[in-house]
């Protein structure tokens, strides 16, 4: 089982969802692939599919046309799992927060677990913040390894009903 | 069945994950210093894979689950043939049949990446497998055999010096066979973006564990393959390994991934012509 949980911490396989973010911060977490940061020493991978991903970082403020594609990704992804909110308009909706059509930050849809701030966040940031998610993230492997799952209340009536 | 023959199988199982998993670390510690980069641990593999079998098991439909299983069992099952010195011939339907498990449980799913994956996945195995064909048939006609015991036996010369040219259709078959960029087409292998993972899509936590286990004995039988061509001496046999993986690491990294419509015609052509230049070049030498 220690040979999981450390395994866990070693490999976060990340996926980026772009929530309407002005690209600002998609170019920084993209930074962070490039060799001068090269993440990947960390056993981080950049996966395009929610269902081989352990951490979902997220750009842009959430509106109410992309809450349920932001909900769908993140039910999609196999438990433990984590969130990691980037820049001003991630964490709270920035400068967009009081527009008609925006919801907020990403945690009025889903559980974040960890905030990075910044217009847009250096790449050291979004790593730091990484790093802080992958302590919560061993932190739910104990949980699941328990057979707790944390899931969106939703998601839980969905497949109780299954 | 006597002692060596058990030793070998014991070791075909559980000896070819490790060293496949170890060729796996090495090949993205290799990757990742071309590319400019420190690279994850040698380690990183296996770090992987243990972390998908503690997540959360999530099912399509048990197609998916027991197709994958049955690809595990046919790589297992070649490797296990290769150490046996076994017929060449049912190797290769023994590998034939493990890809057909990969694409079919791709198609269980509705997916469209994993479906467009899968149809990807089986114009790539229409390709390598004449090529893979070719090279055994020209392994017979050089050997007079396509019983590994019996070329080991029988015939006291490394076959890379009758076979120089099917060892190049064989590098070739390779590059497909191990979905690597140019030919990552069913699964993107460094572009993780692109139709999304291809086969791989709807396989997730301990079953794509179970996938990626297969894919290092799968890289084990190839690594056995080209062993065959040095069988004369342990040293060069090794030599000629890694240099055959360092080629195809290094043609991952500098190449462009390619369509199916390059990928089918050209190498058919290539191959059978090299394959027919090396066929007459043994008809020659026999006459």
């Amino acid at each position: 089982m220690s040979l999981i949980s450390t395994s866990r911490v070693k490999s976060p396989w990340l996926i980026h969802f772009d929530c309407g973010s002005c690209n600002g911060c998609d170019i920084e977490v993209l930074a962070c692939l490039t060799p001068v940061y090269d993440i990947e020493r960390f056993g981080i991978i950049n996966v395009g599919n929610p269902k081989h991903a352990d951490i979902l970082v997220v750009t842009g403020t959430v509106n109410h046309r992309n809450k349920k594609a932001l909900k769908n990704i993140y039910d999609q992804m196999p438990e433990p799992k984590v969130v990691v909110a980037i820049g001003a308009c991630g964490t709270s909706g920035g400068v967009f927060r009081e527009a008609y059509n925006v919801v907020g930050g990403v945690d009025k849809v889903i559980p974040v677990d960890a905030y990075v701030s910044g217009c847009a966040p250096k790449p050291e940031a979004i790593i730091d913040g990484v790093v802080i998610a992958l302590g919560k993230l061993a932190e739910k492997g104990k949980k699941v390894d328990q057979g707790i799952f944390e899931r969106l209340e939703k998601t839980q009536s969905a497949i109780k009903a299954r | 069945m006597n002692t060596v023959d058990v030793i070998a199988v014991l070791a075909a199982v559980f000896l070819s994950p490790l060293l496949g998993g170890l060729v796996a670390g090495i090949d993205r510690k290799v990757t990742a210093r071309l590319q400019g980069r420190y690279g994850p641990p040698i380690l990183q593999p296996f770090y992987d894979v243990f972390k998908l079998f503690g997540k959360e098991k999530m099912v399509v439909n048990y197609w998916q689950i027991f197709c994958a299983y049955m690809y595990l069992a046919a790589n297992i099952l070649t490797v296990v043939l290769l150490a046996l010195q076994s017929d060449l011939l049912l190797i290769f339907f023994v590998l034939a049949v493990g890809g057909v498990f990969l694409v079919i449980g791709a198609l269980a799913a509705e997916s469209p990446y994993s479906q467009v994956g899968a149809q990807r996945e089986l114009i790539q195995m229409l390709t390598y497998e004449p090529l893979i064909i070719l090279v055994f048939v020209g392994i017979y006609l050089e050997t007079g055999s396509f019983k590994i015991s019996q070329i080991v036996a029988t015939y006291h010369q490394p076959l890379l010096i009758s076979l120089p040219l099917l060892f190049v259709v064989l590098g070739y078959a390779i590059v497909i066979k191990l979905r690597k960029s140019p030919f990552d087409i069913s699964t993107s292998h460094h572009a993780h973006q692109e139709l999304v993972k291809g086969v791989m899509t709807e396989y997730s936590g301990p079953y794509l564990g179970v996938i990626e286990i297969s894919h290092w004995y799968e890289t084990v039988f190839i690594l056995g393959l080209c062993a065959l061509f040095w069988h004369t001496n342990y040293i060069w046999m090794s030599v000629l390994v890694v240099l055959t993986y360092f080629g195809e690491v290094l043609v991952d990294n500098i190449t462009a991934r390619l369509t199916w419509r390059w990928m089918l015609p050209h190498a058919w052509t290539g191959g059978l012509l090299m394959s027919f230049a090396n066929y007459f070049w043994i008809y020659a030498k026999l006459k």
